[in-house]
């Protein structure tokens, strides 16, 4: 099945499922009243999405230099640093310092780019145990499934769900307590994160001026997964730059406020090296793995370079409708919602991928409520232009050349108005049948009947002094 | 075996390729500088007074503990009566002037990090003590950082951090805890920062808020006035 | 004031009675309106798909019809936001670039036209009812229209207005969205209908009649008894 046979199959079982989407629903209520006071919270929140974009204009448009700067700084205490061009090369070097380094158990906190480049099935497939130790993302790993939010992996899993999984999987005893269920994650990830020879991380950014990278989170896990094992990896996508250390002051505040609706992340944690001299702990080895991936692409589109921009806070995701009613796991890809309708057919693929940017009504709250201000619904638009323009679709074709055809010839305008009709009339027999052209409309909703007289006619008819009404 | 050859000239190559057509800028004018940003960043309080309250509000949101002692020795005698009515086995902590002199009398046994300390040993220990760099009124926080607060895992790993400040280390928002850093260590910037706001916590269960996800449970600042 | 109408085909042929009610209120505020002839369609339905030359072609046409014009009001907040907002993008680096963005700068929603063109936000409107306001997402988000169709209905005698809690979530029609991908179109407009019926108004008003077909549609099919009008039949209430 295409990925687009896929997409309109599983939205079709997801917005049928009623109890999951009113589940969800109520969730990102929830996250909008708290947003809302995150928000206002600013003096001046509109200004600061201002300034947030500008200061990522400035980085991802001279992104080689602030790239050169990172690594410069980076290495200078340590850092080692790893330019990788796709997923194969970046699972090819963690395999390798796997192998040298003789490592058998893994343990990771959230990274989307990992999810990106299939990392975990690399690692199995080799005999390493990996585990996820964000708890969300955990019982994603035991369930066996993607995320489904990028921010919120479980979201759409009730607290019945949960113990379900850890009873299967740690044979732990039910309960529907999260204080429960948190503790017995709690418990689990403590030995990991002791007996881990590895902590393999995401970052949420990289400080071109002081060559460290900034961690977000609310667990602690990632602290935890960069503090005890003796090697740490970053895998760090290269638009993530920021160009200060200072930067940090606006956006760490704004991630929060838009990705969470708090104040503050948890823990906000900056990595400048591997255990210095003078440090009491910390890992030997840290690298950092700069991720291309086919962001390079979307860095030549400069319609649509401002989506690296992107701090991956998943906003856009909590006020699209679209993605309220289908649920993370239809769109089938890493990266859900407006920003991953944007990216993925740059990523992976214009024609593959454009479905995405075509199951949208282009309502624009994506777009109103993004941080850094990007044009995500127009972005939208220009993929499916894109994709037009690159191949069009036959008989799309045909039929808007037949649109522009008469909508530039009033008569035969008029003449299509008063065939309209008869049309319906013709209709009614084969009315919400297979043959019915109408009918992915008429099936859940009434079509209106065609009035008595069109504006036009009511026009004439009024210029010859006939009644309006 | 060999690792993959880095990437970076095939990458650049791409980058510089890419950014030759320029993308329409966001505004005419240059970035605005961090001073002038704070207008827009949430309001911090003008003087200590203020800042203070602020902090103390924020830290009770977070449910994080903040106590405030006139001096040393009353914050020795919380710490006794934690410490007997809790029956801590031991504390954990790190060298330092304030930890040290916090702990001065104290009979309660120490495991103290050091280069090469045991993992599992710090891991049993149900209190850890540190100092930090400063607390920040705008958000509630707290940052340490590997030279002020007993390296990278302490204050991540016991499931009661116990942080140990003076009237001093209050600054009012991010933008000024970074200035107190950079002056604190000038070039030679720590290894590892962390700004620590609340207790560890998850939503990821129903969004309902648990403490003590794989952090602290709990965490309570004693600010020395 | 000579205002020229524009009248989105589909209003022409579905919903006339929404620019009937248009010009009712533009002449009872005093002003000659005039609607251009040979007019058809501002050309949204292929630009959406990604067919920008195939709307290009409609709306070259649609910017003839239009250049003499003092003033234009678009008969919906989608078709308005064509012209003001993708007119100028469409004709970009060709030679219409400049009309099209004196098209742009000279047309208004209907709404828009009474509050900010006319300044004025009593029009000697009665009409008995419950009304809730559904925001079209083009008019809220492309316009930045929130508060003048609100501040008209304050005004109109008789009328209860209640907010409901979706008023901004789009009600799925999205033009060939509707048709393409029909399952989340109706569970967008399932949500949208649950909120009206939550208000307890007996109408849902629009400044889009695109939208309230898609909202109508779902209301009929469910047999409930919400009616749909466009604001402008409720302005020309007495």
């Amino acid at each position: 099945m295409s990925a687009s046979s896929l997409f309109q199959h599983d939205a079709k079982n997801a917005t049928a499922n009623l109890p999951r989407r009113s589940f969800i629903r109520t969730a990102l209520a929830g996250y909008m009243g708290k947003r809302k006071a995150a928000q206002d919270y600013f003096q001046d929140w509109q200004g600061a999405r201002q300034a947030a974009s500008e200061i990522k204009y400035e980085g991802v448009n001279h992104l080689d230099r602030y790239l050169e700067e990172f690594t410069r700084n980076a290495e200078a205490r340590g850092t080692k640093i790893f330019w990788a061009s796709n997923s194969e090369q970046a699972r090819a070097y963690i395999l390798e310092l796997c192998r040298q380094k003789g490592v058998q158990s893994i343990v990771k906190s959230k990274t989307m780019t990992s999810e990106e480049i299939h990392l975990n099935e690399a690692l199995e497939k080799e005999g390493y145990h990996v585990v996820e130790s964000d708890l969300g993302e955990f019982i994603m790993q035991l369930r066996h499934e993607t995320p489904y939010h990028f921010v919120l992996p479980c979201m759409h899993l009730r607290r019945d769900e949960i113990s379900a999984t850890f009873e299967k999987t740690l044979k732990s005893a039910p309960t529907r307590d999260p204080e429960e269920l948190t503790a017995i994650a709690r418990r689990f990830m403590r030995q990991e994160f002791c007996r881990a020879d590895l902590g393999i991380s995401g970052a949420n950014f990289l400080v071109a001026e002081t060559g460290m990278i900034s961690i977000t989170e609310n667990e602690g896990n990632a602290r935890l997964t960069t503090a005890l094992p003796k090697i740490h990896v970053a895998l760090v996508g290269i638009e993530k730059v920021l160009p200060k250390l200072e930067d940090l002051a606006l956006f760490l505040p704004m991630l929060s406020a838009t990705g969470t609706a708090q104040t503050l992340t948890g823990y906000n944690s900056l990595y400048g090296g591997p255990r210095q001299p003078v440090e009491i702990d910390g890992p030997e080895e840290f690298h950092v793995i700069l991720l291309d991936n086919h962001r390079t692409r979307l860095l030549a589109d400069p319609e649509q370079r401002d989506a690296l921009h992107c701090i991956r806070c998943g906003a856009c995701l909590n006020v699209c409708p679209i993605f309220k009613n289908v649920g993370g796991h239809t769109y089938g890809t890493t990266y859900q919602g407006p920003i991953g309708s944007v990216i993925t057919p740059h990523l992976r693929g214009l024609q593959d991928w454009k479905h995405l940017s075509g199951a949208s009504s282009l309502c624009g709250a994506c777009t109103e409520t993004c941080p850094v201000k990007i044009d995500l619904h127009h972005h939208l638009l220009q993929n499916r232009r894109n994709a037009v323009a690159a191949r069009p679709v036959w008989w799309e074709k045909l039929l808007f050349q037949g649109f522009s055809f008469v909508m530039r010839r009033p008569a035969l305008y008029r003449l299509a108005g008063k065939l309209a009709p008869l049309g319906f009339a013709l209709r009614k027999p084969i009315g919400n049948t297979p043959l019915d052209p109408l009918r992915p409309w008429t099936a859940t909703r009434e079509f209106p009947a065609p009035p008595p007289r069109t504006f036009q006619e009511i026009w004439k008819d009024r210029g010859q002094n006939k009644p309006i009404v | 075996m060999a690792f993959p050859k880095s990437d970076s000239a095939a990458i650049l190559a791409r980058i510089r390729e890419a950014l030759r057509l320029s993308a329409p800028a966001p505004s005419v004018e240059a970035p605005p500088d961090v001073q002038s940003r704070r207008r827009w960043l949430p309001k911090a309080g003008p003087d200590y007074s203020e800042q203070i309250a602020l902090f103390s509000s924020q830290t009770e949101v977070l449910k994080a503990g903040f106590l405030r002692f006139p001096s040393l020795d009353a914050a020795r005698q919380q710490l006794a009566a934690w410490a007997r009515e809790e029956k801590w086995d031991r504390i954990a902590t790190h060298s330092h002037p304030l930890t040290d002199g916090l702990l001065d009398g104290s009979e309660v046994p120490r495991f103290q990090v050091a280069p090469g300390y045991d993992k599992q040993e710090l891991e049993k220990c149900p209190v850890g003590l540190t100092a930090c760099e400063a607390l920040v009124a705008q958000t509630g926080s707290v940052l340490v950082s590997a030279a002020s607060s007993g390296g990278r895992t302490l204050s991540i790993l016991p499931p009661h951090h116990i942080v140990i400040a003076t009237r001093d280390q209050l600054v009012p928002d991010l933008t000024a805890a970074f200035a107190r850093v950079r002056a604190a260590y000038g070039a030679q910037l720590p290894g590892f920062l962390s700004f620590i706001t609340g207790p560890s916590r998850t939503g990821d269960i129903e969004r309902i808020l648990v403490l003590g996800a794989h952090g602290p449970k709990r965490l309570s600042i004693f600010l020395i006035e | 004031m000579k205002v020229s109408l524009f009248v989105p085909c589909f209003v022409d042929q579905f919903f006339p009675q929404a620019a009937v009610s248009m010009v009712e209120v533009l002449e009872r505020l005093g002003h000659q309106v005039d609607y251009p002839p040979g007019q058809t369609c501002c050309g949204q339905p292929p630009f959406n798909s990604g067919y920008w030359d195939e709307a290009r072609a409609v709306a070259e046409r649609t910017l003839r019809v239009f250049r003499d014009a003092e003033v234009v009001v678009g008969g919906s907040g989608s078709c308005a936001t064509m012209f003001k907002v993708f007119y100028p993008e469409l004709f970009h680096h060709t030679p219409l670039e400049t009309e099209a963005k004196a098209l742009a700068a000279k047309t208004y929603e209907f709404s828009e036209f009474l509050v900010h063109k006319l300044g004025v936000t009593d029009v000697g409107a009665r009409f008995e009812g419950k009304v809730t306001f559904h925001d079209g997402c083009h008019g809220l988000r492309e316009l930045k229209l929130k508060q003048e169709p609100r501040k008209l209905l304050r005004q109109v005698r008789g009328l209860e207005l209640i907010e409901m809690g979706e008023a901004e979530t789009c009600c799925g029609f999205g033009g060939a969205f509707a048709v393409k991908f029909p399952a989340i179109s109706t569970a967008m407009d399932e949500v949208k209908c649950n909120s009206i019926a939550e208000t307890g108004a007996d109408y849902v008003v629009s400044g889009d009649s695109s939208c309230l077909m898609q909202i109508t549609g779902y209301l009929q099919r469910h047999q409930r008894p919400v009616k749909g009008l466009h604001l402008a039949e409720i302005l020309a209430s007495r």
